[in-house]
């Protein structure tokens, strides 16, 4: 019993370590990204003094927020606004365990895969609601209202692109997925799949409007411009963050950033052909098996951090939303054209 | 229906307009100066701190009288023979001493009166706008050439010749009532004396 509870133990930290040691300094590089591309779009330098081209400018961000005072005002709900980033940052770090970064590294091959990361990023949803109630403020209380209110009108259409998908591939199991598309660039998801046949070609037009969808609803759904309502610094001053400092206001934005990559992970093993590299591997080119598992996890990385690129070049280029269009935007078009785009791509696998 | 197809595609086609112009920006040329490593070159007039070339100061006091603020302080002290205060950069001879030349800058305006009435072009406009000080005392800069010891010297040197040349006088008028008779002859001469 011991030994089973050791090796048990041993596997989790084994599946967990390689996560955490991505996720920090993925952290560190998409906040120093984010604020380079921010100033680059508008014509400026960005962080220039710390370190060469302020390189280490999220470092010192880092050691400024832990020297923070960490306050914790007199009305809140002191157990659950303390637990609100832990839980966070748990569904946002959970959502990666399923995420396969290469053949030779997955945190935890499940066949559920895809099903267990829409359910825990749910879990997101409960901590920053779980925040916005504890902080015992109006503002906060208003970005968790909306919150709620937008991830989980926008899991809809995500959910119902997922189930296509899901149709088109035959599993759940994100590495069978991601499998499907090895060889080359046109076995891809958004190219039809692997599948050589005349329905491959009658999928694509269905199938990239399935991506445009998930890639739109995903962006809602890690509360990112130009659907950040549940934030809007300029209409209620942080929302749920608003009465978190220090080192807790720091979990929520890792977990922010940390789900930026969980969504983008998705979106590319889904359509983007996962860790599979677009041109065959340097590794089969030299007959050195093991340079292929590394080279899948550089394009996995690649892949995932375009995304997250994509995302930021979409921040810095549109406004925030009102309330009602993002409501219109998800109930009037989102869910519908999925719904008939499942409806035509379920009926052409059928062919 | 027709309407609902018209803002879907409104709404792709401009998201994608407002990402070309975003993606273009990524490589222009950037605005911003780093400032303490780059500056901008300033404009060949501007006004920033103010110079004395305390060596071609004549001590006309021109520069103190067009002040607006009542920013320049001098005190000048009469050159006596012997004690020479030397010459311009052009070559002209200076008659006073400077013992005291203050430009308060936490007064100065920056209106550049003070430059255009200079007869030596020794005030003028500098391009160095970096000057702040931690207290305000220090804001005063004192551009004479001479310590306050100095300056007593020269004032003390000054009593000292007009003192003689009193005494002098003295003795010259005691000495002179003999032809003073005479004199009537020359009354402008005397004038002239008096005058100056």
């Amino acid at each position: 019993m011991n030994e089973l509870l050791k090796d048990i133990l041993i596997n989790v930290l084994l599946a967990a370590a390689p996560l955490f040691l991505w996720i920090l300094p993925y952290a560190l590089l998409a906040v120093y990204l984010e604020r380079k591309v921010s100033a680059f779009m508008q014509d400026r330098l960005g962080p220039m003094r710390v370190g060469k081209y302020g390189l280490l400018q999220t470092i010192a961000d880092i050691l400024k927020l832990l020297q923070k005072e960490d306050i914790t005002a007199d009305a809140v709900d002191k157990k659950l606004f303390n637990f609100a980033p832990v839980l966070v940052f748990i569904g946002s770090y959970a959502a990666f365990a399923a995420i396969p970064f290469s053949s030779i590294y997955i945190g935890s091959n499940i066949d559920l895969g895809i099903f267990y990361i829409l359910a825990v990023s749910s879990l997101v949803v409960a901590g920053l609601l779980l925040g916005a109630w504890a902080s015992n403020n109006k503002y906060s209380l208003y970005g968790g209202l909306r919150t709620a209110a937008q991830i989980v009108s926008y899991e809809i259409p995500t959910a119902i692109v997922v189930l296509s998908l899901v149709i088109v591939a035959g599993t759940l199991n994100l590495k069978e997925m991601s499998e499907a598309q090895t060889a080359n660039i046109f076995n891809w998801y958004i190219f039809g799949g692997p599948e050589l046949s005349l329905k491959k070609f009658i999928l694509i037009p269905f199938l990239l409007v399935a991506a445009v969808i998930y890639f739109i609803s995903s962006l809602a759904e890690v509360n990112r411009t130009p659907f950040d309502i549940p934030e809007a610094e300029s209409e209620i001053i942080g929302g749920y963050h608003t009465e978190y400092s220090g080192m807790k206001f720091a979990f929520f934005f890792l977990a922010e950033y940390a789900n930026m990559f969980a969504v983008s992970a998705v979106i590319t093993v889904l359509f983007f052909g996962g860790y599979q590299s677009p041109f065959g591997y340097l590794g089969n080119l030299l007959n050195m098996p093991w340079l292929i598992g590394l080279e899948q996890i550089f394009w996995f990385l690649f892949k995932g951090m375009l995304f997250v690129f994509v995302q930021m070049w979409l921040r810095w280029t549109l406004p925030r939303l009102r309330v009602d269009q993002l409501m219109a935007l998800c109930w009037r078009y989102l869910i519908p054209i999925s719904l008939v785009n499942l409806v035509i791509i379920a009926f052409i696998s059928l062919l | 229906m027709k309407e609902y197809f018209q803002n879907i595609f409104e709404a792709i086609s401009t998201v994608l307009v407002g990402m070309g112009v975003t993606w273009k920006h990524l490589f222009q040329k950037k605005v911003t100066i780093q400032y303490p490593d780059e500056r901008l070159t300033l404009p060949p007039r501007e006004r920033n701190r103010l110079f004395v070339d305390i060596e071609d100061c004549i001590g006309c006091r021109q520069c103190e009288n067009a002040c607006p603020v009542d920013c320049i302080e001098i005190e000048t002290v009469k050159a006596v023979p012997g004690d020479d205060a030397g010459k311009t950069k052009a070559g002209q001879k200076k008659v006073f001493h400077v013992t005291k030349f203050t430009i308060d800058f936490s007064k100065c305006c920056f209106c550049s009166f003070c430059v255009f009435p200079c007869p030596t072009d020794c005030i003028k406009m500098t391009d160095v706008y970096e000057y702040s000080e931690y207290e305000r005392d220090r804001l005063k800069y004192n551009f004479s050439a001479f310590t306050p010891e100095e300056a007593q010297d020269k004032k003390a040197k000054l009593e000292q010749f007009e003192k003689e040349k009193a005494a002098q006088k003295a003795a010259a008028a005691a000495a002179a009532p003999q032809p003073k008779p005479a004199a009537p002859q020359t009354p402008n001469t005397d004038n002239k004396e008096t005058l100056s």
